[in-house]
């Protein structure tokens, strides 16, 4: 892991264009922002449901607000981000399609992170055990689990697609932290990588 | 525009060797022009400093007070000889720190502090204004402060800071000059007084004017003194800074210096004779017209209207950062009307930071010791002075 970054967070910020406005939505501790504030000179902010998490942001000096990704993006006006960030985030929205379209809306790149319910483990899982999966990426327990819309690559691809949306660059992503980049119609990546990271714009 | 020196008070300084704040005179060359149509002139502001200025005047942070504060923040208010309102906030070290930034706080224009309000003697009649007082606005105050300000040499506002109607004065300050405010910080408020908080107004001047010695607002010239009706409005008025379950907490049903109640009117529970002790103390320190007017323009506070009813517009094209912060037990001004501030500058794509804080004590948190509020503070401040190259 770079600089202590989770290494989803670290292969985002390698996205980011320096000096640009980011809206890191759902940005959890602020680590992300943080990073991108100190070694790329961006105007970030933040918008993160936990409370906690914004109080201790904004006592950080960063920019959040405390908000749902699912409800507050609509006050946002269109096109002002350079980049929206959804990082491992939108498994947990109640309606991932209308998130996807808020984002595309407001940012002029989106950049969006998932785990992959694809992965050969998780098939395999639910195959020979029959229970719901436990992996590296998705630890939790079936009934006390906050992603209530996982999707696959393959899912995600096509979300995108029929959100208007342009996949400019497409990352597979291990949990050991390395990246890769990957054709997102590939069958390959939805069954070996943990994740993806995708960057979309709005066709 | 003369500097006063001695700073004239309702009532007589307590502690002699106490730092009275200092005085602006504006003549008729500087008058101030006020919504309502009518002009102010001449007028005084009243207001206290702490800190130093810095060669580039970019380290100024002014503090907006509430309705029944003054320009004693961090010094001891000079009636009461009590500490001043913010003490845990502003001073060397504390989150809005003295030895980093200049701090400017003016008793609002229709205060009782120093500043002219209704206990003024009016210079076209040789008596107090009384009830001839002009109705002034949260933008009339913020006006006033402007041309303090300017008088000072201060351009650039590093930020602005206040809570309760001290918010609704750093909104408007955001709102009427944006390329002075580089930040702002209001602290529970709202961009308008709500229906509920007009009601609570209108209870306390009702309480004052139904005192036979109110006297149509000409008490001083009557030599009497509306203190009861004062007293009650507070009384009113305080319950509405607190919160059920801190009253539950602090008094219960706990009996005063007694053992049973008494089957009369008395106060026989503590959270009366606390109330009690409250309005009365209230009294010593406040003008009742003065209580008038302020409340009242609190009321006629409405950011929005000034701008096609969108709060959005208020905010339109702002560069200033800004931190709003509210209180779970806030039922004055609820998370609710402090988001919406939020939710209005998002849709102007303002730098906007907003922090609720979990605590039971109610509206006045802001003035207690809130440790997430102070963290808030020394976190945002440090940030925008960082960003200003301000050690």
């Amino acid at each position: 892991m770079a600089n202590g970054l989770r290494s989803d967070l670290a292969a985002i910020a390698a996205m980011i264009p320096e000096g640009t406005r980011v809206l890191d939505v759902g940005c959890g501790d602020g680590a992300l922002l943080e990073h991108l504030a100190r070694t790329k000179k961006i105007d970030g902010r933040g918008l993160e449901l936990s409370q906690a998490d914004v109080n201790a942001s904004v006592a950080r000096g960063l920019s959040v607000v405390q908000g749902d990704a699912d409800t507050d993006l609509e006050d946002y006006p269109s096109q002002v981000f350079d980049v929206v960030i959804l990082s491992d985030s939108i498994q947990q929205t109640r309606n991932p399609r209308k998130v996807l379209g808020e984002l595309l809306r407001i940012g002029k790149r989106t950049v969006v992170s998932l785990p992959n319910f694809g992965h050969w483990s998780v098939r395999l899982e639910l195959l020979l055990n029959g229970r719901m999966p436990r992996t590296r990426a998705l630890s939790y327990s079936w009934h006390e689990t906050p992603n209530i819309h996982l999707c696959t690559i393959a899912d995600f691809v096509a979300l995108s697609r029929e959100s208007g949306a342009r996949i400019e660059r497409a990352l597979a992503l291990s949990t050991d932290g390395s990246t890769r980049e990957m054709r997102p119609d590939a069958w390959g990546p939805n069954i070996f990588a943990d994740g993806a990271i995708f960057l979309l714009t709005r066709n | 525009m003369a500097e006063i020196a001695n700073p004239k008070f309702l009532k007589p300084v307590r502690a002699a060797d106490a730092d009275i704040g200092r005085a602006l005179a504006f003549g008729a060359d500087r008058p101030l022009a006020l919504d309502c149509g009518r002009t102010l002139t001449p007028f005084t502001i009243a207001y206290t400093t702490y800190g130093t200025l810095n060669a580039r005047r970019s380290n100024t942070v002014l503090i907006c007070h509430a309705l029944t504060m003054d320009q004693f923040v961090a010094s001891p208010q000079p009636v009461t000889g009590k500490p001043g309102w913010w003490e845990a906030m502003v001073g060397p070290g504390k989150p809005i720190d003295t030895d980093r930034f200049f701090i400017v706080c003016a008793n609002v224009i229709g205060g009782c502090m120093g500043s002219t309000g209704p206990a003024e003697i009016d210079p076209a009649t040789g008596k107090p204004y009384g009830l001839d007082f002009p109705l002034v606005t949260i933008k009339d105050m913020v006006r006033a402060q402007a041309m303090l300000l300017d008088a000072l040499g201060i351009q650039e506002i590093l930020c602005v800071v206040g809570g309760s109607m001290g918010g609704m004065q750093v909104l408007q300050w955001a709102a009427s000059y944006p390329e002075r405010v580089v930040s702002a910080l209001p602290i529970a408020c709202a961009a308008r007084h709500s229906a509920q908080n007009i009601a609570f107004h209108e209870v306390g001047r009702q309480a004052i004017m139904a005192d036979p010695d109110w006297k149509g607002g000409a008490y001083q010239l009557a030599g009497t003194s509306p203190a009861k009706g004062l007293a009650v409005a507070r009384m009113a008025a305080h319950i509405t800074y607190l919160s059920e379950a801190s009253l539950q907490r602090k008094f219960g049903r706990s009996l005063q210096n007694r053992n049973a109640i008494s089957f009369a009117f008395a106060p026989d529970f503590q959270v009366e004779s606390y109330l009690h002790h409250q309005g009365m103390t209230f009294v010593d320190r406040f003008d009742a017209n003065s209580y008038l007017y302020i409340t009242r323009a609190m009321d006629y506070f409405d950011l929005a209207a000034d701008y096609g009813g969108t709060l959005a517009e208020a905010f339109r094209g702002t560069r200033a950062r800004f931190c709003i912060i509210s209180f779970t037990s806030d039922w004055l001004f609820p998370t609710s009307e402090n988001k919406l501030i939020a939710h209005a500058l998002n849709a102007a794509a303002a730098n906007v930071s907003f922090v609720e804080i979990a605590t039971d004590r109610g509206h006045d948190s802001f003035l207690l010791d809130e440790p997430e509020m102070y963290a808030t503070v020394r976190g945002f401040l440090g940030s925008v002075a960082a960003n200003r190259g301000i050690a």
